[in-house]
């Protein structure tokens, strides 16, 4: 009982970053089409933003955490306009592999910068046991999936009720009709990327706040996969719903069975998922009125 | 109100497809603009919504003007903002979205929310079937009911000058009688001008002031939708009428015609 219990808290607190980076990944794919493969890199550039910020330069952590999503948000908006934006109209497949070439652009600055030492993320998510039932937990895990629920309501109250959030939906649905009612393609891609460079800035934060600071963390993007083609390419409840179960099941297969097992489960259920349920669970239906 | 000067339109840069083609739409009017298939209807109103450039299409000549300011050079947002707004052929509802997230995606260049609501509820009144489905996806209404949001998204952006895009297509007549009275109905109680396509000519002259005949790329044949009525070619090919009244009968007349189209 014990050992289940943390093991679902730990797998729930990977389930949730995963959730977070899938959730980048929905968005961009939902606006443009493009499947994002820098978002780990995104991650990656959101951890050492905030490393850098906390812990060399010293700032409070609040400022250090706002400042690292202000700048992510940036990175995330420059990206767009400087790579993506000249290729709108070219083929997807174009945009596709410019995105492979940004990971590793955005990999080598990283290296470049702080060099690929791992190092320790400063503490400021408090470590502290807490007892549930009969378990230990860390308080952090416990706030990790906390921020991260918030943060994903606040993004699907987003896309339900606002405005920006119901344009970026309908260019998801028809782009040409969407222009026709004066929604902007490239503002739309614009937020779209912002959105994902903060919510990849805010796992990168509470990823190395568990792990610390090392290249390794962007590796993440990876094993986002199969979080995606679980719970649909374009859905964001799928990107939750994928992200809490591939997490827990990593968790479980490494706690019960072990042996790496881990690492090799979450693609094996991509590859059962492409078979059974090509569009995930959750993605978009096809409307055939009858 | 808009004024189309001459314009030449390019396709992918080689393909012709408007050669000097010259209109006027005065303001409160509902003008038709007729023409066979391919005769550049669509890309008129797209021409002048700004909507070419996804098409690869370019308005390389000439000049189109909405209230004395050129506009054929400017991105579709800004031209919606300017308040022209089309109505695409086909319907082109968001399906995932609902009826009601439908008709404020057509609010989006508008700021004022209470505004907003009360034009929603205007469409609402116009069209109290899409009221009742207003938490439906848009995707499973019917053609009808989707036409009927299409025309309620449009009037959500109130436009001065509304393009519409075949609204008859694929719809049963007693819904398109149902449709074209209340394009009438906007065009009177909001004072929304109106450029209709058409290939449904007896229909479009019935409810319009003007009419504009296409073919291959240029207007062959203007005037008051009395006069088109009443005019002879019109008559022949486009009411399918000899005399009034009258079925033309394709035996007696194109019989030729239409064996040489079997053949070639």
């Amino acid at each position: 009982m014990e050992k289940f219990i943390q093991l679902t808290v730990s797998g729930l607190t990977n389930g949730m970053v995963y959730a977070l980076v899938a959730l980048g990944f929905v968005i961009i794919y939902k606006a443009s089409d493009v499947i994002n493969f820098a978002q780990g890199e995104l991650l990656l550039f959101g951890a050492y933003l905030a490393f850098a910020f906390i812990a060399q330069f010293g700032l409070p952590w609040t400022l250090g955490v706002l400042l690292t999503l202000v700048v992510a948000v940036g990175i995330g908006v420059l990206v767009e306009r400087l790579i993506l934006r000249p290729l709108i109209g070219e083929p997807i497949i174009s945009m596709i592999m410019a995105t492979i070439g940004l990971s590793s652009v955005l990999r080598g600055i990283v290296n470049a910068i702080w060099t690929p030492v791992p190092r320790a993320f400063p503490e400021f998510i408090p470590r502290t046991d807490l007892y549930l039932g009969p378990a230990v937990v860390g308080a952090d895990r416990l706030i990790a999936i906390g921020i991260a629920i918030v943060l994903l309501v606040l993004f699907t109250l987003f896309f339900r009720y606002t405005r920006e959030g119901i344009a970026m939906r309908a260019i998801a649905d028809d782009q040409q009709a969407a222009l026709s009612m004066g929604i902007s393609v490239k503002r739309v891609f614009a937020v779209a990327w912002g959105i994902a460079a903060i919510t990849a800035a805010v796992a990168g934060i509470i990823l190395a706040n568990i792990v610390g600071v090392s290249g390794n963390i962007s590796l993440i993007g990876l094993r986002v996969f199969p979080v995606v083609i679980l719970g649909g390419l374009d859905s964001i409840p799928g990107a939750i719903i994928g992200g809490a179960f591939i997490g827990l099941l990593e968790a479980y297969t490494g706690g019960y069975i072990g042996q790496g097992l881990e690492l090799v489960v979450p693609f094996i259920v991509l590859m059962i998922v492409l078979m059974v349920k090509p569009y995930g669970l959750f993605g978009k239906e096809i409307i055939e009125r009858v | 109100m808009l004024e189309l000067n001459n314009i030449e339109v390019v396709y992918n840069d080689i393909i012709l497809v408007l050669k000097g083609l010259s209109m006027k739409v005065d303001e409160g009017q509902i003008v038709a603009l007729l023409g066979a298939n391919g005769a550049g209807k669509t890309t008129t109103l797209k021409a002048i919504s700004g909507l070419l450039k996804p098409d690869d299409g370019e308005v390389t000549d000439g000049a189109i003007l909405f209230m004395g300011e050129p506009i054929h050079n400017k991105e579709a947002e800004e031209i919606v903002r300017l308040g022209i707004f089309q109505v695409m052929e086909g319907r082109r509802v968001f399906e995932h979205l609902t009826v009601e997230e439908n008709l404020l995606a057509g609010a989006y260049t508008r700021r004022d929310r209470e505004n907003i609501r009360r034009d929603m509820r205007r469409v609402y009144e116009y069209f109290p079937r899409l009221a009742e489905r207003r938490h439906q996806k848009a995707g499973y209404l019917s053609g009808g009911e989707q036409q009927m949001l299409a025309i309620g998204r449009a009037l959500m952006a109130r436009p001065r000058l509304m393009l519409l895009d075949e609204p008859s297509l694929g719809l049963a007549p007693l819904l398109v009688r149902e449709i074209f009275d209340i394009i009438q109905r906007i065009n009177e109680e909001e004072g929304t001008t109106i450029l209709l396509v058409e290939q449904n000519a007896v229909l479009a002259l019935n409810v319009a002031d003007y009419g504009y005949i296409m073919e291959g790329g240029r207007i062959v044949l203007e005037g008051t939708s009395d006069v088109l009525k009443e005019n002879e070619d019109v008559k022949e090919f486009y009411l399918g009428l000899t005399e009034i009244g009258q079925r033309k009968s394709y035996r007696e007349v194109k019989h030729y015609k239409r064996r040489k189209r079997w053949l070639s």
